[in-house]
This record gives C-alpha cells, structure tokens and sequence, in this order.
C-alpha cells in the first residue's frame, strides 16, 4: 500500500485546481443535468469541453498519436477527483470518451483511431450509442437491425430505439445482423455510422422526467463505407461487449457517487427538522453515513481497480459489480434527498421554490433510469451470478 | 369475529373500480395533467351524482353520512385510477373538518353545496416548516366579534385556485391550533399556484391577510383527528396506488418477451413481483384496521393512523420504482403510464408528514 501522490502528482492536482478555479463556466451549464439538454446547452457544453482539452485535462491515458498524453492513469484520477471537488459539469462527449473511444484504441485500424479519436477528445463530434431495439433490449444479441454488404458499403435497414442523444450527435456505433443465418451471438457487426446520411430518421421520445432525451432511430438503405467496421465482420459481438464494459464502469463511476454525496450532504445541512438541521436528526445522520460509507466503499473500490489496470491484471466479478452498485447507490442518494426535502419534493425542477435549483426531482427520475440503462440491475446480477460465480445458468 | 369489509362497502368499491377504469382510464388522468386546474370536470360532476362528494357529510347537510372506512374504500380506488381533482382534500378532508368543527349553520352553508358538488373546499396546513405542530405556525388567528381574522402563508394547499372555501390551521389567541374556514373570495385571501412534479394534483401557496374566518371549534382537538384522517386517507390512496402499478407490472411481464419467453417467466421478476405483493396484503389489513378505528373512535387510532401513513407510503414508494424497473425502457417513458404512479407515490410521501415523522409518533404514542 502506497497512498501518497508524488510530487509531480501534487503539482499536476495544484494545477488543475486552479484551472477549474479559474475557468469553471459560472452559469448555464448546470453543474449536473437539471441544465435542458438542448442546442444552447449543447453548444456551451461542447465549448467547455474544448477549453478543458486545449488544457490537457481530457482523456490524458490515451495515446500521443491520437490526441491524448499516454499520461499514468493516475493523472486521470486527480483530474476525476478535482473535477467531483468542483462541481465541474459533465462534458457532452460522454459517450464518445467513455465507451466509443476506449473500444476503437483496442480495437479500431489505424485509420479509423487517427479519423475519429482526435474528434471526440475535443468534442468536435458527438456520438450515441445504436444498440437496442424494439424487440432487442436485455436479449441485445437478438437484435435484428440488417446490414447488407453490397460492394464495398454496408446498407442498413432497421430501427434502433432509447438511442439517448441521437438528436444531436454526429456519429453513431451500431450492432447490425450481417448474417441471419448464424447463431444469433455470430452474425452480429460493430460498425460506425455517420448520422447526417441519407436514409436515418431521428424521432424523439420524451422521458418521464419530460425532456427529450432518448429517441428512436430508423434506417433506410443507409449506406455506410465498409472501412466503418470495427473488429472483423460476423464478430461485432465481442466489440459491443467490450464497448459495455466500458459503459458499465462509466455509469457505475464513484466520481459520480461521490459528487452527488457531496451535494445530498450541502443540502441536508440547509433543512431543517424539528428545529435543527437534518444532519443533526438522529436518524437521518445514520441514513446519510450509510451512504457515505457506501460511497467511499466504491471509492477505494475504484482505486484498487485501478490498480489492477496499471498492474496489467484481469478484471473479475469486483469489476462486474459496478454498475450494479454504482447505479443503485446514486439513485438511493437521490431518494434520500427527495425524502430529505419533505413537502418541497413535491416542486418540478421548474417551480421558483424549488431547492437546491431543481437538481433531485430530476437526478431521482434518471437514477432510475441509469438503473435500467446499460442493463437492468436484473441482468447485471444475472452477469455477476453466472459470469462472476459461475452459477449454473438458467436459459 | 369479522374483519373485513361489509357487503356494501365492496359494493362500493366495485362499482368505483367499473366507473373509473370508464371514465378515468389513463388518457383521461392526462387531459387532466396538461389542463390548468388539474381535474376533469366531467368525472368530478359525475362523481358528486354518484353521491361521492356528500360521502361523510352528515345527513343533515345533504349527504350520506357514512364513516372512514367506507371512504378509504373509494379513496383505494381513485388511488388505483390515479384519479386527478380535489376530491381527498375537498370532500374527505375540508368536509370532515367542517362538518365536525363547524355549527349547524356553517355546515349548511359549506356543505350543503359541496355534497351536491356544486362546491369545493380544501385544507391549508403546512407551511414553510417541515412541522405540522400548532406551536410552529406563523399562521395567526385573532378575535373579531364571533369570527376571527387570519393571516400568514400556507404552502402546498391542494386545489387551492379551484377551491370555494378552505379549511386552514392557525395559532389561536391562546396559542393552540385552531381550524377555521375561510371563504376563498374574501379580502385578503391571495392564490398563488406552485408547479408540481406529480401532475395528477396541484398545489398553491396562499397568503392570508386578516381574512375574516370563521372558528371550527364545535368539537375539541379536532386538529389531530383531521391529521388522523388525512394519514388514513393518504395511506388509502396509496394501497390502490400500489396494486395498480404492480398489475401493470406483472401483465406486461406477460406479454413481453425476451431471451425467447415472457419476462415474467424470469425469476429475478417473479421474486420482485412476489415481494411487493407481500408487502400490500398485510399492510391493506393495517389500513383497514386504521380506518375501522377512527370510526368506532378506538383509544390507539391516532397511533394506527400513522402506522398506516408510514407503511403505505413506504410500500408504495418502493413498489412503484421497482415496477419502473420491470418495464425496461419503456417504463423510462412519458409516452408510458407507470410514472404517474411513480410521482404521485413521492407526493403521498412527503404530504401529510413523511414514514419518518410518522414512525416517531408511533413510538412516542407507544409509550417507547
Ligand atoms: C435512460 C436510458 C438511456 C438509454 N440509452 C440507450 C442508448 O443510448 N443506446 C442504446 O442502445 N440503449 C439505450 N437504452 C436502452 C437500455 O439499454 C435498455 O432499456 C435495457 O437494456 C433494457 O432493455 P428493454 O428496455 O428492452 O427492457 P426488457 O429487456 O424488455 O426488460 C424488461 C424487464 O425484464 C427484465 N429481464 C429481461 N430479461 C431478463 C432475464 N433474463 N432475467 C431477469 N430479468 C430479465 C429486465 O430486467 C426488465 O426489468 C437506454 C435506456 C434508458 C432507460
């Protein structure tokens, strides 16, 4: 064990502190999603996220070649941390650094990691994920999305569905069935869509917290270039598993834990409850513990898992149970500041006296739909059961 | 020994069931969510022909005079409707405390219409605060000849831009809570509507300013037994809240198929299906018991109402994410009806004091 930060490290923290100090954007963005995900708030979002690479604070493990620093993984664990301690909002890019960019670094040719991985570190192109179907959900490898390979392009036809972001991203990675004929985990590719192509049409759909934030997406005779396959034809499977993976530790982050804790705990200092404050009541000072403890459980959780990665060893069932933890943990914290704000919970986001500027009505809704995104909690614990303990399986 | 419900008070709740699965379907509850007031006027003339409106209002003013339990029956099924309008806080809550507090010639005048439904009352109570005690209003009540005059602010009154008349709870002369109704169109009555997350209700804020009232006090501490009341009420709502999201819940996993078979088959739902559903049965026995105390004035109502309010809310709370979580992303939806349930859930939580304030009074009425 060797907790301490060498002094590069520290400096390289002092660093980004005053950075974020200095240029954190003071309004509009919303430190957190109460802020609406629409055109100005994508702009804005895009722009910080510019800032922030032009820094060298984006992305700093990955490659020299293709934008980043190939820096310790370490660094990135500061800039995570002095991200969380400021509040600092999520960037719009999530899912092209968290899951996309990742996947194409292992598994991506040459020309495709130079074309797209530069982009996605500034925020330049924005992209969303094509996985489920209408029909294709939990069972994802039944999915029935047809790509046809005629000539040298593939041409898609089908409908993918809660594709969240859709409506402003530029590219896509998409789970096509290039062979119907094959078992269903055998016929399935992994290619890149360019979402301005003739053909695709975005729908939105409006969640229950009444944004729109997911969409249905359909394809007609889409034509995508063939060099856009990533991995090798009929073996997409593995690709999108490895892309999950990445998902999964993403949505399970004990950043995130940590930063929401962070706020329950600001807010309940401000309630009040029988004459003093919330986290002076006997009951609620052990709900929020509880909680910290948990967080800081998947904080340390983290750092060992980190270790492991920079140590070369493979991830096992300790990894698989991130999303699971992550996603149920950040929607009890929200539960327990809805339940901390008593009558004012009842306020949507949008009332004048809502507290905390309408962050938990909000963050209590897509809690709960992180729980359901990315896997449900049912299928993780069927993935931690079967692939983690080797239990027998049931299907 | 019986313990149930009697002939009659099934009848009711069958017939409440077959009218609003008619007339309260889900698209219904939703003309209702996007209109501004909140309700649908066609089922709320309805209703009062069905003579729900004049349900405890004493026979002498109009109505049925029946008792607690026989509300918490149709406040069961409005619950399972997700029923939108004033009804709880007007007919069961405004009508009790009028009906109990006020004189022959109150009752007259607000009832009467409110029975026939011509009228609407609701109840101002809570404010700033998180506490419901008399000793923590602002809310004062001062002597004005026979009446009083009020003022203070009273936040999260349901209804209260549609209300005729409301019911609210200010610190006396003498320093206890006193319940006095206030005729919504008097001087220095003032409406301001806030924005709700569960949009099957409305809520506004009002501010008083020497508005002429008249004292409810014909019956002593009659404060608590209207929180009694409310929790029962509250705690009815929330059981038909429950079943309705858990059927939801287990006919959609009869239907959709994944990995080749109906969800349902899974036992990972099974099991959660099967535990929300233990969790309502005994807690709809608890509720029953609750509301039959009230009515035959047992000694532990007080403490059963609360027990009712912590259970039910806690049970429908849990029970309505858990059945998000069955539906997948469909369940994510605003196109989709479960989250009706899921919002009106956190509102029957918090209203009426939280499972937490609730489980303290139980312990303290407990003697522990
Ligand atoms: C907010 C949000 C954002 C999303 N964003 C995206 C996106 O960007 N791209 C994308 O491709 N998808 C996205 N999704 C879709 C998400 O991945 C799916 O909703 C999820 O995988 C579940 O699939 P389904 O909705 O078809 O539900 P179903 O698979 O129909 O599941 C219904 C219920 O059955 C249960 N179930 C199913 N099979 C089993 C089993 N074998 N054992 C036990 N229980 C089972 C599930 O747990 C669930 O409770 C998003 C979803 C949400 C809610």
């Amino acid at each position: 064990m060797d907790l301490n930060f060498t002094t590069a490290e520290e400096e390289f923290r002092l660093k980004i502190r005053r950075f974020l100090e200095e240029n954190l954007p003071k309004s509009g963005l919303g430190a957190g999603r109460e802020g609406r995900e629409d055109k100005a708030w994508l702009e804005k979002s895009k722009a910080w996220q510019r800032k922030l690479y032009e820094s060298g604070y984006v992305a700093l493990a990955w490659p020299k070649e293709y934008g980043g620093q190939a820096l310790d993984p370490v660094c990135q664990t500061i800039v995570n941390d002095e991200m969380v301690r400021a509040n600092a909002p999520y960037l719009p890019g999530g899912s092209g650094l968290g899951m996309l960019g990742p996947t194409l670094i292992s598994w991506g040719t040459e020309e495709q990691k130079r074309r797209y991985l530069p982009k996605i570190l500034t925020g330049e192109e924005i992209w969303c994920q094509g996985y489920s179907e209408p029909g294709s959900g939990s069972d994802l490898a039944s999915l029935r999305t047809r790509a046809e390979i005629i000539g040298d392009e593939f041409v898609v036809n089908g409908q993918k569905v809660w594709t969240s972001g859709a409506q402003h991203a530029d590219m896509m990675f998409c789970l096509v069935r290039t062979d119907p004929d094959a078992p269903k985990h055998r016929g399935i590719s992994y290619i890149l869509i360019d979402m301005h192509s003739p053909g695709i049409t975005v729908r939105p759909l409006v969640q229950m917290t009444g944004d729109k934030g997911f969409n249905e997406v359909f394809f007609d005779n889409v034509h995508v270039p063939r060099k856009n396959l990533v991995g090798k034809l009929n073996e997409g499977w593995i690709v999108a598993n490895a892309t999950l993976f990445h998902e999964r530790n993403m949505l399970g982050s004990a950043t995130g834990s940590e930063q929401r804790f962070n706020r329950l705990l600001a807010l309940t200092k401000k309630i009040k409850r029988g004459g003093r404050a919330l986290t002076e009541d006997a009951v609620f000072r052990q709900r929020l513990a509880d909680l910290e403890i948990r967080v800081e459980a998947m904080r340390f959780h983290s750092l060992r898992q980190l270790t492991d990665q920079i140590r070369g060893r493979n991830p096992g069932v300790e990894t698989m149970i991130n999303k699971l933890v992550g996603t149920e943990l950040n929607h009890d914290l929200a539960t327990a500041a809805m339940e901390a704000m008593g009558d004012y919970s009842m306020l949507a986001r949008e009332d004048a006296s809502v507290l905390d500027h309408g962050y938990w009505p909000y963050e209590w809704m897509f809690s709960l739909g992180l729980v359901i995104g990315g896997g449900t909690s049912h299928i993780q614990k069927n993935i931690i059961a079967e692939r983690g303990l080797k239990m027998p399986k049931s299907r | 020994m019986d313990f149930g419900l009697s002939e009659e008070q099934r009848q009711l709740k069958a017939s409440a069931r077959e009218f609003l699965s008619a007339e309260c379907a889900p698209s219904a509850v939703r003309k209702a969510m996007a209109a501004q007031e909140g309700r649908l006027a066609e089922v709320d003339r309805e209703i009062a022909k069905l003579g729900w409106t004049g349900l405890i209002v004493p026979e002498k003013f109009g109505g049925a005079g029946l008792g607690i339990l026989d509300v918490a029956v149709l406040l069961e099924e409005q619950g399972y409707a997700a029923m939108p309008g004033p009804f709880l806080f007007s007919s069961v809550l405004a009508a009790y405390a009028v009906a109990r507090g006020g004189s022959d010639e109150t009752g007259d005048k607000l009832l009467r219409p409110l029975a026939e439904g011509k009228a609407i009352g609701t109840i101002a109570l809570a404010e700033s605060g998180d506490s419901l005690a008399p000793r923590d209003f602002s809310t004062t009540a001062i002597a004005d000849g026979t009446g009083a005059r009020i003022s203070g602010v009273k936040e999260f009154v349901p209804y209260a831009s549609l209300a005729d008349f409301m019911v609210v709870a200010a610190r006396g002369d003498s320093g206890s809570a006193d319940l006095f109704a206030v005729d919504s169109s008097a001087k220095g009555v003032r409406v301001e509507m806030l924005k709700n997350l569960d949009l099957t209700r409305r809520v506004g804020r009002v501010t008083f300013d020497q508005a002429a009232a008249i004292p409810l006090r014909r019956e002593p501490a009659l404060y608590p037994r209207l929180l009694d009341i409310g929790a029962v009420a509250i705690a009815s709502d929330s059981l038909g809240g429950v079943e309705r999201a858990l059927d939801m819940a287990v006919d959609y996993s009869k239907v959709r198929e994944q990995f080749g078979k109906p969800i349902g088959s899974f036992q990972a739902l099974k099991h959660v299906a099967a535990e929300i559903v233990s969790e309502v049965e005994p807690a709809r026995s608890l509720l029953w018991y609750a509301a039959y105390a009230q009515d035959a004035r047992l000694a532990d109502a007080p403490r059963f109402a609360s027990m009712a309010k912590a259970r039910l809310c806690d049970v429908y709370s849990r029970g309505t994410d858990r059945a998000v979580l069955m539906h997948g992303g469909i369940g994510f939806t605003w196109e989709h009806d479960i989250h009706l349930w899921f919002k009106r859930a956190r509102f029957n939580e918090s209203y009426f004091g939280s499972p937490a304030l609730h489980r303290e009074r139980v312990a303290q009425l407990g003697g522990y």
